[in-house]
């Protein structure tokens, strides 16, 4: 008589392992070849294993619900002629042969006899096949590589272990992860958070609410996106920055965008304006006094380039860097801070394709520059490449008329695509 | 009602579980809020580990002096020493005050808020505390019960005038004259041996047919050799019946009726969970017993109600809370953790002292294989040379024969509680018998033994 042991097989490409679902014999059963002993699932499918052999089931390995591993014993049964037991306890660790302990009966510090240090059968260095593992083996690793598997969503008992008595060694650990090893049974590595943290908004954030509330609330905006060809004002912005001389402050595209404004509204008075709703009455001003929504570490601001009608295009954009860089450093002065009639908008390279920017309150008007990208663009039969930039606008409604509002921006699509006419008298 | 106090973190109970968790959440950043009705540190600190120890030693000091008044090691003293126990026990409570004033020390330092008074939930996030100003409620995100236990009340027993529970038995006025200990656990028989030092007369009632009957036979062998020698009486396999006349009546094994003359009679049959009295039942949780239910994240059925302690279950240890108490805190912040250890090392401040550490040979499953090395104190030259070699202790190293991993490690002994740093290190570790033969042990010191009784597994011990 010898023992068989019955494994879970290979069930499936990747599966590590399946779970006991269902017991089709029980110890002291006798069994057939072919007849079932039991189904296992895995995430793929039930399987029902039957016996390779005809015997006596003397043991099953498994509650209902138990993640067997593959090449986990199921099933033992006692066969005719020898079984599979004898040839598989190679796999298993050699057990050491302990001396017989002498006995105890002297305990006196008398020098014991040197006895031969043989070669200690020590199972150390040979990784333990992890099939070999029970899960409630323990301890299976030092604590920190137990958390460290843990928050992983790594089961320990299917990492090999080079370790003295197979302990799995933080190094071990790596390897198996670096191997990317398929761990079964693995829930989700991030732990589900469920925490709601509470702010208070105050300071600039608040302002920066009730700003957006307010506009919002009081103007019923009219958006308007147009696509501008930017491939000339570039070459020149690239030749203006290359041919700059010291005392020159970097050219980016706002100190152009702000020179085509002031040009466009010359002829557009009423864009350039704060509308005092409470009051009804509206403030046209001769004077263009530019916002440039500028992040801070604080949030948003809308610092002033004032006069920008009076300023050149190096000066724009001295007076941008200007305003722009108190305002991050927060030592804006307070008139650097108000008093706009009208605002632009730029977040340059995260412009995206259109904004829908919010008029910054009583201005009635606020342009919003989105990203420039290369198009392919046909011009006369032909297809190009082009720099092209949406040009994205809000208008207070009450104040703007659409037609008003498309005739500004073609206007200052114009100024844009052939820059020249920005810079003529 | 007052005012509301909002936290993250809400922490019930500032013992050895509750501070920790208040504690390391602070670390962590969360807004702590904790709620303790009495003084911080809860049992262990108050009326338990630490003021036991100090009366324990206290009585040490006095029993080696009483015996120098016999001539010892060539010291005699002329008369017996005097014991003023009224300045025994202040200096104990010292002790505590210092310990409880670093616990209040180390929660600011955590910016953890303590609240003192007593909690009551209304809902499982929400609770109302009675303060000497007031009524506070506290609302939470999390909530940490750390309530902790309470000695058990026999009902033909119940505590007043004579019956003490352990918590009296660390500031009698006097030492009683005759002591009788109900219940032969650790801390009965820590106390009543700190009591028969002091001169008591001392003794011990046990229901069962041994003494400390969690622990195996051989283990517990010296402990039981001391109270022999000593002259404290053990009625084992009696029943305690209530009191009578001048003190306890007990049933003995032979089903006799004595009644055992007390001055006091100590009840130490067990702890239990304080589980009542401060709103559990309005707060859905599970129960297991007379414990709250908990998982391996100490995560009641209640979302983000989380219990740890002697609240949740065996073993009733302030190193068991204390462990449950960081990690519940740390998973709130947000870390992927689970309560696994390998062992939880239990330790009996008695004469001898007794640490035990994972399995021991009565534990054994059935198919395991293993190799047990033990080595006595009596061949430790250290042991020998403080007086601690004779009394019988010994260490034990429990490995599985197949890959010699150690699995649990036991030892009795004087002085041997501060080895218990090393035999759970060694269990948790995984380390196996090759490892501490490997480990050089400095001499000489009582760890030797641990060496020497894991070389003695290998069948190769020295000095044996």
């Amino acid at each position: 008589m010898g023992c068989y042991l019955f494994r879970l097989p290979d069930v499936g490409e990747g599966v590590a392992e399946a779970e006991v679902v269902r017991w089709h014999v029980k110890p002291g059963d006798p069994i057939k070849e072919d007849q079932s002993l039991v189904d296992v699932m895995t995430d793929k499918a039930t399987v029902d294993m039957t016996s390779p052999v005809d015997g006596v089931v003397t043991a099953i390995h498994g509650d209902i619900g138990t993640m067997m591993p593959v090449g986990g014993v199921l099933v033992e049964i006692e066969v005719e002629g020898e079984g599979n037991a004898a040839s598989d306890a190679v796999v298993a660790v050699p057990a050491p042969s302990p001396e017989p302990a002498p006995a105890a009966s002297d305990p006196l510090p008398l020098p014991a006899p040197v006895e031969p240090i043989a070669p200690a059968p020590i199972p150390a260095n040979s990784p333990v096949a992890s099939q070999w593992r029970k899960a409630d083996e323990a301890p299976l690793a030092a604590p920190a590589t137990r958390q460290r598997a843990y928050a992983l969503g790594i089961p320990l008992q299917f990492v090999p272990g080079t370790g003295p008595g197979g302990r799995v060694t933080p190094e071990d650990l790596d390897a198996f992860v670096a191997a990317g090893s398929t761990t079964p049974a693995v829930s989700s590595r991030q732990s589900p958070q469920q925490a709601v943290s509470e702010t208070k908004i105050i300071g600039l954030r608040r302002k920066i609410a009730e700003k957006m509330q307010d506009a919002k609330r009081r103007i019923p905006h009219i958006t308007y996106v147009e696509e501008c060809d930017v491939t000339e004002l570039e070459a020149l912005r690239a030749d203006l920055n290359a041919h700059r001389s010291g005392h020159q402050p970097k050219l980016t595209l706002l100190p152009f965008m702000m020179r085509a404004l002031v040009r466009a509204l010359a002829d557009f008075p009423q864009v350039n304006a704060r509308y005092d709703d409470d009051a009804g009455v509206l403030h046209t001003h001769a004077a263009v006094h530019v916002g440039i929504a500028t992040q801070t570490p604080g949030g948003l601001m809308v610092p002033v380039v004032r006069n920008a009608e009076a300023l050149d295009l190096w000066d724009s954009a001295r007076e941008v860097a200007r305003v722009s860089t108190a305002a991050r450093n927060g030592t804006a002065m307070r008139e650097d801070l108000s008093g706009s009639t009208i605002t632009i908008t730029s977040l340059g390279p995260l412009g995206g394709i259109t904004t829908t920017p919010v008029i910054n309150h009583p201005e009635v008007a606020i342009i919003g520059p989105n990203k420039i990208a290369e198009r392919p663009v046909v011009q006369g039969g032909l297809v190009s490449v082009r720099k092209i930039m949406n040009l994205s606008s809000s208008f207070d409604h009450r104040i703007v008329d659409g037609y008003d509002a498309a005739s500004f921006i073609q206007r200052l699509k114009r100024l844009i695509e052939h820059p020249a006419l920005i810079f003529m008298d | 009602m007052g005012e509301t106090l909002k936290a993250k973190v809400l922490v019930v109970g500032g013992g050895p579980g509750g501070y920790v968790a208040a504690i390391r959440a602070g670390q962590l950043g969360l807004d702590t809020v904790l709620v303790e009705a009495d003084r911080l540190g809860g049992t262990c600190l108050v009326r338990g580990c630490i003021p036991s120890k100090a009366l324990i030693h206290a009585a040490g000091l006095y029993e080696e002096m009483t015996a120098a008044t016999e001539g010892r090691f060539g010291i005699r003293l002329d008369s017996p020493p005097r014991l003023d126990f009224a300045e025994t026990i202040a200096w104990k409570e010292g002790i505590v005050d210092r310990l409880n004033g670093g616990v209040s020390a180390l929660l600011k330092r955590a910016k953890v808020r303590v609240v003192n008074g007593h909690a009551s939930f209304t809902d499982a996030k929400t609770c109302s505390v009675a303060t000497s100003d007031g009524s506070l409620t506290v609302v939470a995100e999390h909530v940490v019960l750390a309530t902790g236990s309470l000695p058990v009340e026999l009902p033909f027993l119940p505590f007043g005038g004579k019956v003490i529970s352990s918590t009296e038995a660390l500031a009698l006025a006097e030492v009683p004259k005759r002591l009788v200990v109900v219940g032969a656990g650790y801390i009965g028989l820590e106390l009543g041996i700190a009591y028969a030092k002091l001169g008591a007369e001392v003794s011990i009632v046990e229901a069962q047919d041994r003494i400390l009957p969690v622990y195996d036979v051989k283990l517990v062998e010296p402990v039981r050799r001391w109270l022999d020698t000593h002259g404290v009486a053990l009625h084992l396999g009696a029943k305690a019946r209530g009191q009578r006349g001048e003190g306890l009546e007990i049933e003995s094994a032979s089903g006799e009726q004595l009644i055992l003359a007390a001055d006091r009679i100590l009840l130490t049959v067990g702890r239990r969970p304080n589980s009542e009295g401060w709103g559990r039942e309005r707060m859905a949780l599970e129960m297991d017993g007379a414990f709250v239910r908990v998982n391996d994240h100490c995560a009641t059925s209640t979302t983000n109600v989380w219990a740890i302690g002697d609240l949740t279950g065996e073993p009733m240890l302030a190193h068991k809370a204390s462990a449950q108490g960081e990690m519940v805190a740390e998973i709130i912040a947000g870390a992927r953790r689970r309560f696994m250890p390998v062992a939880i090392p239990a330790v009996c401040f008695t004469e001898p002292e007794i640490v035990s550490v994972g399995l021991s040979p009565d534990k054994v499953l059935e198919g395991v294989d293993v190799v047990v090395g033990q080595f006595p104190f009596q061949a430790n030259g250290r042991a020998l040379s403080m007086d601690a070699g004779n009394d019988g202790g010994f260490v034990r190293v429990i490995a599985r024969k197949a890959d010699h991993r150690i699995l649990g490690i036991q030892g009795v002994g004087r002085y041997i509680s501060e080895l218990a740093g090393e035999f759970t290190m060694l269990v948790e570790m995984g380390a196996v018998l090759e490892d501490v033969a490997g480990i050089i042990h400095a001499h000489p010191t009582l760890g030797e033994a641990t060496h020497e009784a894991s070389l003695k597994a290998l069948g190769h011990a020295i000095h044996v």
